[in-house]
């Protein structure tokens, strides 16, 4: 194996836990998440931030694209506009007002993260269900592929993915962001189908003549969810922490009209000590929701842990 | 001698304007500095912080400001430029007489004076320096390499096809070198005053196979001359280059032929990071740094550092390409995006302190702009109409900008661009806006006329009209595509004669009539403004002059 | 063992292989590149088309590859346009993994010296506020976009203690033998350089510090409940050894082998990290001039240090699997 095999024991660990999850771990896991505080805190923040950025643009008092309060700019002076009324937070470098930009980042900053965890599930989903549920060659090469993306670190595979666009959008971050995913879920996945090829269920459902595809969508797939979940809910903070990442770098997308957190973070790294509450509000809230999702993965990887529950 | 001075006396009339201009900026800087040049203290490390590392220390190949900023501390030409002002002042020549038909020049050398590594410099250094520029091969004629020899040269001995201004170099005597020209040029001999053209020593020259440049894979290599061993006849000398660490180290040449440099050493220390070298600056680190973000100036100002204004020297301009839409062919369409932009409100907003709208291409110390060209002021109403009545209610256009890129002209391209789509749009034009990195495509694209609306600008090498206009709109076939209209060709032309008349005032009177006609009938782009870029320093170094062409030399800067 | 070893590099070669010839392919795709590195906004489409085919980027893919590889096998990469123009990149990598190494190595380090003892007083009060707190700041740290955290630290910080905002040494007079600057300070025997360069490590360490500390004190954690649970502590307890016995024993050499890998681990998260936290600090290793390349679309550095960082990170975990094995031999028999 080229890949560092720590790496895949992790995601493969991971993968075993489910090998017998049944329904009956899912209904006690939700019992335990019920009670965990930790947990509770986690969903209400993610349920806030879906919640604001759902209803954004009947929130944001103003159009974040238009710089109503550019003759409040002046470079010159090192003047942006200030809080005042009807701009509680005052205006940014263009003008815009602040308050709406936020808002409507928010919403923003959820598609990039739904829609990276989403193409790196579906990619991961794709490949890990062929290799686990074929196994041999298809394997094989599912598993060569899946080492190659896994011997980059991760976050340059992102970077060298988003520079080698001629063209950063929106759309370049989010696949940059989301292909490195891919292999995670391909392995997370992998592994768990190869633990239950062998388990009691597919044996009987095979020796009863259910066809290999009936097996693997509705008795195998499933089974798998538990981890997906999980690592779905922390790729979810990864993604947005990662996306700023890129804006810093100059990778991310350069059209901010429609405005992103991580964006508004990462392009005004000029300005952090004259005008340090541009970014303190981006950074802040992507800590917060960046928190929010890590708290709940972790708690329900703890709950789906039949290890854990001692 | 009589000769000579009226020569010299002509220069002067020529960048007029300039030296204006220069004054009043010396007069600025004053302030900041002791007006003794003999009060400095003497001793101590200057330590600036640079953007970028020099490509390589041999001014001829260099290309780039960091390079030039390195390279001019340690060398001179024959000619150079007054402090604060693009006019010229001697240097290595103490004297120049021109024939009458500006073919043939005759430098009066200094005496005395020796390269770092104590070999003399005479006549036959000049032209041996002249003719190694000729006389480049290979690698050495490419664009990349020796750009600003073919600028303003021209080509070289075995390129027939190019013809070169150059003709010939002889050494009369030891302090007497003959410069022969093919045509006469408005541009000497303010071009010799260029870092490019510094004089090197011959000996060095050959010891370190100088010539010696290898197109290697994608790039270049250079020759041991221009990494390790520059050797010119400056106020510093090169020491060392430490790139572990990323400082480039010179230091004081007590043999130097003028008034000795105060500095003990000048050390560039390399910051790419435009935050981080503020921070140098305020940690105390570095002494000082070159082009502050603008929006930095007050508080660095309030924090009694010095920041030093030059003259703006250069203009960003909307570029406008007619080929892909030919309703930019039509001039109305054109002057609605002129009136659409509110240029003023953009200027201070976005701009720094100093920071102009633009009449016309190039800025007001250029011979031959014109003062009679009033600032069109922001009407989107009259935007509306005009296109209205061109047909172009309905005008989509594609615009594109640069990312990670900053200039002196654009400050901060994603602002300025933002400033401008949001203007146009307001007139009712639609966008289809999109960003290129400034390496990763968007000159390339701009180059082939992908955008129909793109931002681009320009910093003068020197006074004269043509270095701007001449480069702009020199050829119909440019940037703007200014050969689909019907004018285009015809403004090449034109352009072409008023470059080649050799009389001063018609010359002048010319590119008036050119700056008036681009401005009012042709309009092949929207200029925008000029912005004057500064240096920051720490309030104790003194002498340091900002520069029109950024030709800041640190001989005379003293610490304290 | 030994086959082991050279299976994973030989594969190692391949993935090499095939990673340049996509990366290669895929920036001469793009456009700009070196020829818009080197004329800038005075190109012209002539002089863009004279140096194309002066450089051979008019010739077919495979045939630049071809010849590029040609090159490699000389230790020739190309010249870096952008990051430090004219410089090879080999030259540019060798220079600067020094200092990225000494970087990872102060962040490690620092990661280590907190992380562990901190998991291990979690652990042992599971469940406690002091449990609890740790592990909430663990998760925030992880939440936190480095940058953003080295940002701050160089903003707050460097004024408070008076640490340098960046670089990796003043331009003191040095003596460079190794190029790991606090090591030649060192050898040298110059301790105002050593300690000037150490001056320099230090915040830019603590950045890039939070992603493995949060991860070694959570692993560090974890591996100490399940020891803690084990038959072998419960007898040592019942036997009657004092905790301090039992801790030094038992537990923590029990629990450091998943920590050991962790850390290998870690060395991919370092690499990225590493991009964010020497641009913020303006520290002349890997990681800055890689974030210059991505800026400046130096395509040929770019190339050759991705590719580094990539027999790097699987060189380091090749290291920990062997050092994993020799450590806990029940691994060897696998």
């Amino acid at each position: 194996m080229v890949t560092p095999t720590r790496k895949k024991d992790r995601i493969d660990k991971l993968a075993e836990s489910s090998a017998d999850a049944g329904v009956s771990l899912a209904a006690s896991a939700w019992r335990t998440l019920r009670r965990s505080p930790v947990f509770l805190v986690g969903a209400t923040i993610i349920g806030l931030f879906v919640l604001v950025s759902v209803l954004s643009p009947w929130l944001a008092p103003h159009d974040p694209s238009e710089a109503m309060l550019i003759d409040q700019v002046i470079k010159a002076r090192n003047e942006i506009p200030p809080p005042q009324d009807g701009h509680p937070l005052g205006g940014d470098l263009q003008g815009r007002d602040f308050l709406s930009r936020l808002l409507i980042g928010s919403q923003q900053t959820l598609i990039v993260g739904v829609l990276a965890t989403l193409i790196g599930l579906v990619g991961g989903l794709t490949l890990g269900t062929l290799a686990g549920a074929f196994g041999g060659w298809v394997d094989s090469l599912v598993m060569r592929v899946v080492d190659v993306m896994l011997s980059l670190p991760s976050l340059l595979l992102a970077f060298s993915i988003s520079a080698m666009f001629a063209k950063p959008n929106q759309y370049t971050v989010i696949i940059a962001v989301a292909v490195v995913q891919i292999p995670v879920f391909a392995r997370l996945l992998r592994g768990s189908m190869l633990a239950q090829r062998h388990s009691d269920h597919v044996l009987a459902a095979t020796a009863l003549g259910v066809k290999p595809g009936a097996i693997v969508f509705r008795h195998m797939l499933p089974n798998s969810l538990g981890p997906v979940i999980v690592q779905s809910t922390l790729v979810l903070a990864t993604a947005i922490i990662d996306a700023a990442a890129l804006s810093f770098l100059g990778l991310g997308n350069p059209d901010d009209r429609i405005p992103e957190w991580g964006q508004m973070l990462g392009d005004v790294q000029t300005v952090f000590d004259t005008h340090p509450q541009l970014a303190f509000w981006p950074a802040g809230a992507i800590i917060v929701v960046a928190l929010g999702f890590t708290l709940m993965g972790e708690t329900l990887r703890e709950a789906l842990d039949p290890k854990s529950r001692r | 001698m009589v000769h000579s001075r009226t020569a010299r006396r002509r220069w002067t009339a020529a960048i007029g304007l300039t030296g204006v201009a220069a004054l009043a900026l010396s007069a600025c800087a004053e302030s900041g500095r002791t007006d003794d040049p003999g009060a400095g203290q003497v001793g101590g490390t200057l330590t600036f912080g640079a953007a970028g590392a020099p490509k390589l220390f041999d001014p001829f190949y260099a290309t780039d400001g960091e390079t030039f900023r390195v390279a001019r501390q340690m060398y001179e030409g024959l000619v150079g430029f007054k402090p604060g002002t693009a006019e010229v002042e001697p240097a290595l020549a103490t004297d120049w007489d021109s024939s009458e038909d500006g073919k043939t020049w005759t430098f009066t050398l200094k005496e005395n004076v020796k390269f770092h590594d104590d070999s003399a410099f005479n006549a036959e250094a000049v032209c041996f320096n002249f003719d190694r520029w000729y006389n480049q091969k290979g690698a050495g004629q490419s664009d990349a390499v020796s750009q600003y020899w073919l600028d303003n040269f021209g080509g070289f001995a075995d390129t027939p096809d190019k013809p070169s201004l150059y003709k010939s170099c002889a050494a009369k005597d030891p302090k007497t070198a003959v410069i022969e020209l093919n045509e006469a040029t408005s541009q000497f001999p303010s071009v010799l005053g260029f870092t490019s053209f510094s004089i090197s020593s011959p000996t060095a020259l050959k010891q370190y196979d100088a010539d010696n440049v290898v197109a290697a894979g994608d790039s270049f290599t250079y020759p041991a001359y221009a990494n390790e061993h520059p050797t010119g006849t400056g106020p510093f000398k090169f020491s060392k280059f430490d790139k572990a660490n990323n400082v480039v180290e010179l230091v004081r040449n007590e043999n130097y032929h003028g008034s000795k440099a105060k500095l003990d050493k000048i050390v560039f220390r390399i910051i790419p990071d435009e935050t981080a070298r503020k921070q140098a600056l305020e940690a105390g680190d570095i002494d000082g740094y070159d082009l502050p973000n603008a929006a930095d100036w007050p508080g660095l100002k309030e924090k009694g550092f010095n920041v030093a204004v030059r003259p703006a020297f250069n203009v960003l301009y909307l570029g406008i390409n007619q080929k892909n839409n030919p309703k930019l062919q039509d001039l109305r369409v054109r002057q609605a995006l002129m009136y659409a932009i509110n240029r003023e409100q953009l200027v201070k907003s976005q701009l720094p302190e100093g920071a102009t709208v633009a009449t016309q291409f190039m800025p007001s110390t250029v011979d031959g702009y014109n003062k009679s060209i009033s600032e069109v002021k922001y009407d989107p109403e009259k935007a509306k109409s005009l296109l209205a009545e061109a047909g172009a209610s309905d005008l989509t256009l594609k615009f594109f900008w640069p990312t990670e890129v900053t200039r002196p002209y654009m400050p901060s391209p994603k602002d300025i661009q933002a400033a401008i789509a949001g203007d146009l749009e307001k007139a009712g034009i639609k966008l289809d806006v999109s960003s290129k990195p400034w390496n990763g495509g968007y000159l390339t694209d701009v180059d082939q006329g992908i955008p129909d609306l793109f931002m681009l600008g320009w910093t003068g090498d020197n006074g004269t009209a043509h270095n701007w206009i001449g480069t702009f709109f020199g050829r119909a076939d440019n940037r703007f595509n200014t050969g689909a209209s019907p004018w285009g060709a015809e403004l090449a032309t034109e352009l072409g004669k008023a470059s080649a008349e050799p009389d001063e005032d018609k010359r002048r009177g010319l590119y008036e009539g050119l700056n008036k006609k681009i401005m009012e009938e042709y309009l092949p782009a929207v200029p925008v403004s000029h912005s004057p870029p500064a240096l920051v320093l720490k309030s104790e170094i003194k002498g340091v002059v900002p520069s029109p062409l950024t030709d800041e030399r640190f001989g005379s800067a003293s610490k304290g | 063992m030994l086959r082991y070893t050279i299976r994973r590099l030989i594969q190692l070669v391949g993935v090499v292989l095939v990673l340049s010839l996509l990366l290669f392919a895929w920036l001469r795709a793009l456009p700009g590149g070196p020829v818009s590195a080197l004329l800038g906004e005075r190109s012209t489409p002539e002089s863009r088309e004279a140096l194309t085919k002066q450089l051979g980027l008019d010739q077919p893919i495979f045939v630049q590859y071809f010849k590029f590889m040609g090159r490699a096998l000389s230790g020739d990469f190309g010249v870096s346009t952008g990051v430090q123009p004219g410089d090879s990149a080999l030259d540019i990598f060798l220079q600067r993994f020094p200092a990225t190494l000494e970087l990872s190595f102060l962040a490690i380090v620092i990661a280590i010296a907190i992380g562990i003892p901190l998991g291990y007083m979690a652990a042992k009060r599971r469940g406690g506020w002091f449990d609890n707190l740790s592990v909430g700041g663990s998760l925030l740290g992880v939440a936190v976009p480095v940058f953003f955290l080295a940002y701050v630290l160089k903003d707050v910080l460097s004024s408070a203690l008076g640490l340098p905002t960046g670089g990796r040494q003043d331009a003191i007079d040095a003596t460079r033998v190794t190029g790991f600057f606090v090591l030649d300070g060192v050898i040298t025997q110059e301790w105002d350089a050593a300690l000037n360069a150490l001056e320099h490590l230090i915040l830019p360490a603590m950045a890039l510090a939070t992603i493995p500390f949060a991860v070694v004190f959570r692993i560090t954690r974890a591996a100490v409940l399940d020891v803690l649970d084990e038959d072998f502590v419960r007898t040592a307890e019942s036997k009657g050894l004092t905790a301090q016995t039992i801790r030094r024993r038992h537990v923590l050499r029990n629990a450091m082998l998943p920590v050991v890998t962790t850390i290998g681990l870690q060395t991919g998260a370092l690499l990225a990290g590493a991009v964010l936290t020497e641009k913020v600090f303006a520290f002349a290793g890997v990681g800055e001039a890689l974030a210059l390349g991505f800026e400046r679309r130096d395509y040929p550095v770019l190339l050759l240090l991705i590719i580094m960082a990539t027999v790097v990170y699987v060189v380091v975990n090749l290291l920990v699997d062997l050092s994993y094995a020799l450590i806990d031999p029940r691994i060897r028999t696998r």
